[in-house]
């Protein structure tokens, strides 16, 4: 883990750092920065300590408190300390991380419901121990006066519990009847008020049965369902909340011999932006000044920089590597090549279709059954008691709290909060609940090639071929530059215990190399047509040394658990393509080593959808798993969708789940899981309908006792819910 | 039978000290982090100087 290869961190402030460190913990200062890092890494107490104690260590930091649930970290610290300098921390320690905004994070509209959810949930726990304790004496046989005092005080305790538990189905069933459907609170509602009406009307009446206890329970176990339910959603909401990039769209245009930084909104065509080395292109436009090299890997797949100068087009997104940029805006707002992928992505989007989850199809083929069947065994016990209304509505209400699905809303929830925790602690963090049914379906998976079967930075695979002397001044040369196959090359070099060559008049040439002066000659890295050496068709930085120029060849960095996951998946009996807009080579050369087959090179956006449409045409079901903003309307187009934590925000925004760690082998397990709680929500379906199908003739013949009824309720809830947990 | 007249009361004053209790660590954001508490009970650092 530590030896992450990672992008130079920007620069803090050097001023602000020592200007902190004076500061020394004084007061609480009034605006102290709070930051939030996600660490998916963090698992166990030995890494609460190994965070804990060394941020605590940093400078300017107050507190420190790491959520092992949530995996982040939040951190107090004075103003001025970066969550660069936190992250590049963590990083020492072997930790990932990155950064979170914390004003979305905190006490949200989702936390307030979550927490009055819980609320509920305890007030109808409470009572319903208490009546349970009173309906226990009952059903052991007080009689008369005792068990009229205890059904009284059971009605005092469960009547405000359904007035303030039941809340929340009484509004979704009035939202749903309002709008002329039935949804499946219409029947609970129905069933909440018509048990603790009849139940109060047979205790003023000194009735012996009332179903106080039974109103509570089914109260307390939907509500169990309902909160799972939330946590899974909430959880999906704010991990897309987590992942709502900190990079605010900014430009610095210049206005007559000033720099003013702008939101991008405001620019105009025609207006003169600088684009920084290392910055994003904010905008579409047409280089007017400065020389350097372009990474276009996030839009279109290339791994090789692409030469920028005079007159060259860029696109919005592009990264500029090595020299600053003056760019004329060509396009800006709706009509950039940004936005433009945008509307294809809510293209995309619309044409998706509404995927109806078990739950829902099982919603709606037991909704209506429900007050049906209960009304028809009002109106047959009325005919065969001879208008008994009292004994007709006894039974009704029986069998009404009979069929309630009390299981059935366990059923969803409880398997997918085990499902998406146990996926969790492997690295993968679910944001659409309905995509592990999903995921069960696919048989198709495609991947993406840069940063997603990659880690999209460069590795030297020849170093070891060339002599000592050029191994060294080739070091001199690349430790000079910001390039990222320099530094590459300047890593593993350095790691393989050389020193660099003394040089003179090193500069960087921006756009080209770096050149310099060695033993009074001179010596260049950089381009091949720069160093005068033939350009090859693998990437590669050449050096210019005496007599010939030595290449020095780069490959794409293979993403750990690459291999495996593709080998897994095969096991599977899926079928895996490889589709990228890299160059042919590049990408043969991947598929190859990972044993794909079915692979596609140079594919625009649009050719990656347009492939996994005619995929889904031919009846499969295609997980798309990728991380460019290429990626973003082939990740909507596909069924289901995986994205890295490194994606562009585009991407992930678009895609249902997102791998927090470096490993892609989560993948396979992902797939695995989807399958098994597909299963297990099946099972558990079948558990509460045979349930039913027991006990609702027994309940129809008016042989339903509440003592029946509960043992009935609690026995269906805890073999779904432990059904659920059974998930491994 | 006179001591239901107790009996009755206590139990429910007790349970509504459970509801009390429950309220009370929900507002105090006890349910926030299960796992990391489970662990954190474990190490010795919190023995002598529990952390707010």
């Amino acid at each position: 883990m530590s030896d992450t290869l990672h992008a130079p961190p920007a620069s803090a402030c050097p001023a602000c750092a020592a200007g902190v460190a004076a500061l020394d913990r004084v007061q609480t200062p009034p605006e102290d920065a709070r930051l939030v890092l996600s660490v998916p890494d963090a698992h166990c107490a030995a890494c609460i300590a190994t965070i804990e104690n060394d941020l605590e260590r940093m400078p300017g930091v107050q507190s420190v408190r790491l959520n092992l649930t949530m995996r982040r970290v939040s951190v107090q610290a004075d103003p001025g300390t970066s969550a660069q300098d936190v992250i590049d921390r963590l990083q020492r320690l072997g930790y990932d991380a990155h950064e979170l905004d914390p004003g979305t994070l905190s006490m949200t509209e989702t936390d307030r419901q979550g927490r009055d959810l819980l609320m509920r949930l305890g007030v109808a726990g409470f009572a319903m121990m208490n009546i349970m304790l009173l309906s226990v004496a009952v059903w052991s046989g007080a009689t008369d006066a005792t068990r009229d005092l205890f059904h009284l005080i059971s009605a005092l305790i469960a009547i405000p519990t359904i007035a303030f538990s039941g809340q929340p189905f009484f509004r979704s069933a009035g939202r749903a009847l309002r709008a002329g459907r039935l949804n499946m609170d219409g029947p609970i509602a129905l069933a909440l008020v018509l048990t603790v009406a009849i139940s109060l009307y047979e205790t003023t009446r000194s009735g012996e049965h009332a179903y106080f206890e039974a109103a509570v329970m089914l109260n307390f176990f939907l509500l169990a369902g309902r909160y799972l339910d939330f946590r899974a959603r909430a959880a999906a909401r704010s991990a897309a909340q987590e992942l709502a990039a900190l990079e605010v769209p900014r430009a610095i245009r210049l206005e007559a011999r000033r720099e003013v930084t702008v939101p991008v909104a405001d620019l105009a065509v025609g207006d003169l932006v600088l684009v920084r080395p290392g910055g994003r292109v904010p905008v579409d436009g047409v280089v007017t000044a400065g020389r350097s090299e372009i990474d276009r890997s996030l839009l279109t797949g290339e791994t090789l920089p692409a030469f920028a100068g005079d007159g060259t087009l860029l696109s919005a997104g592009e990264v500029n590597l090595t020299g600053p940029l003056t760019v004329r805006v060509t396009a800006a707002g709706k009509d950039s090549s940004l936005h433009r992928m945008a509307d294809l992505v809510a293209h995309a989007e619309a044409a998706r279709t509404r995927y109806t989850t078990l739950a829902e199809r099982a919603a709606r083929a037991y909704a209506p059954t429900i007050p049906l069947l209960s009304l028809g065994a009002f109106v047959v016990w009325m005919y065969i008691s001879g208008g008994d209304l009292r004994l007709s509505v006894n039974i009704a209400v029986a069998t009404l709290i009979i069929t309630c699905p009390c299981a059935l809303g366990l059923a969803v929830p409880a398997v997918v909060t085990a499902a998406s925790g146990r996926l969790f602690r492997k690295g993968l963090l679910i944001k659409d609940g309905t995509a592990l049914e999903r995921l069960a379906e696919v048989d198709t998976v495609v991947f993406d090639k840069t940063g997603t079967l990659t880690l999209g930075t460069p590795e030297p695979t020849n170093p070891d071929d060339h002599p000592e002397a050029a191994r060294r001044v080739a070091l001199a040369l690349a430790s000079a530059s910001s390039h990222p196959l320099a530094q590459a090359l300047a890593r593993a070099l350095q790691d393989r215990g050389i020193d660099p060559a003394t040089l003179d008049a090193v500069q960087e040439v921006p756009g080209y190399g770096v050149e310099g002066q060695w033993q009074g000659q001179r010596v260049r890295l950089g381009r091949a047509a720069w160093v005068g050496a033939e350009a090859g068709d693998t990437t590669a930085a050449c050096l210019a040394m005496g007599d010939q120029p030595r290449a020095f060849t780069f490959a794409d960095r293979l993403r750990p658990g690459a291999e495996e996951v593709v080998a897994a998946l095969k096991a599977q009996g899926k079928q895996v393509c490889l589709i990228s807009g890299d160059v042919p080579a590049a990408v043969q050369a991947m598929a190859a080593r990972l044993g794909i087959d079915d692979w596609q090179a140079e594919a625009l956006p649009q050719d990656k959808a347009a492939r996994i449409d005619a995929l889904h045409a031919a009846g499969h079901r295609v997980l798309m798993v990728g991380d460019g903003l290429n990626d973003t309307v082939a990740l909507t187009a596909a069924h289901v969708s995986i994205s890295p934590a490194t994606a562009l925000d585009a991407a992930r925004t678009a895609s249902d789940i997102v791998l927090l760690g470096r490993d892609l082998a989560p993948i396979a397990d992902a797939l695995r899981m989807g399958k098994l709680s597909t299963r297990r929500i099946r099972e558990n379906f079948w558990q509460s309908g045979i349930y039913n199908l027991i006990f609702v003739p027994v309940a129809l013949l008016g042989l339903c006792t509440p003592l029946w009824a509960a043992a009935v309720m609690s026995l269906s809830s805890i073999t779904v819910a432990l059904n659920a947990l059974r998930l491994k | 039978m006179e001591v239901l007249g107790i009996l009755i009361p206590i139990s429910l004053g007790l349970g509504l000290l459970g509801l009390g209790a429950f309220w009370w660590t929900l507002k105090k954001g006890m349910y926030d982090d299960p796992e990391g508490d489970s662990r954190r009970i474990l190490r010795k650092d919190y023995d002598d100087h529990p952390k707010p």
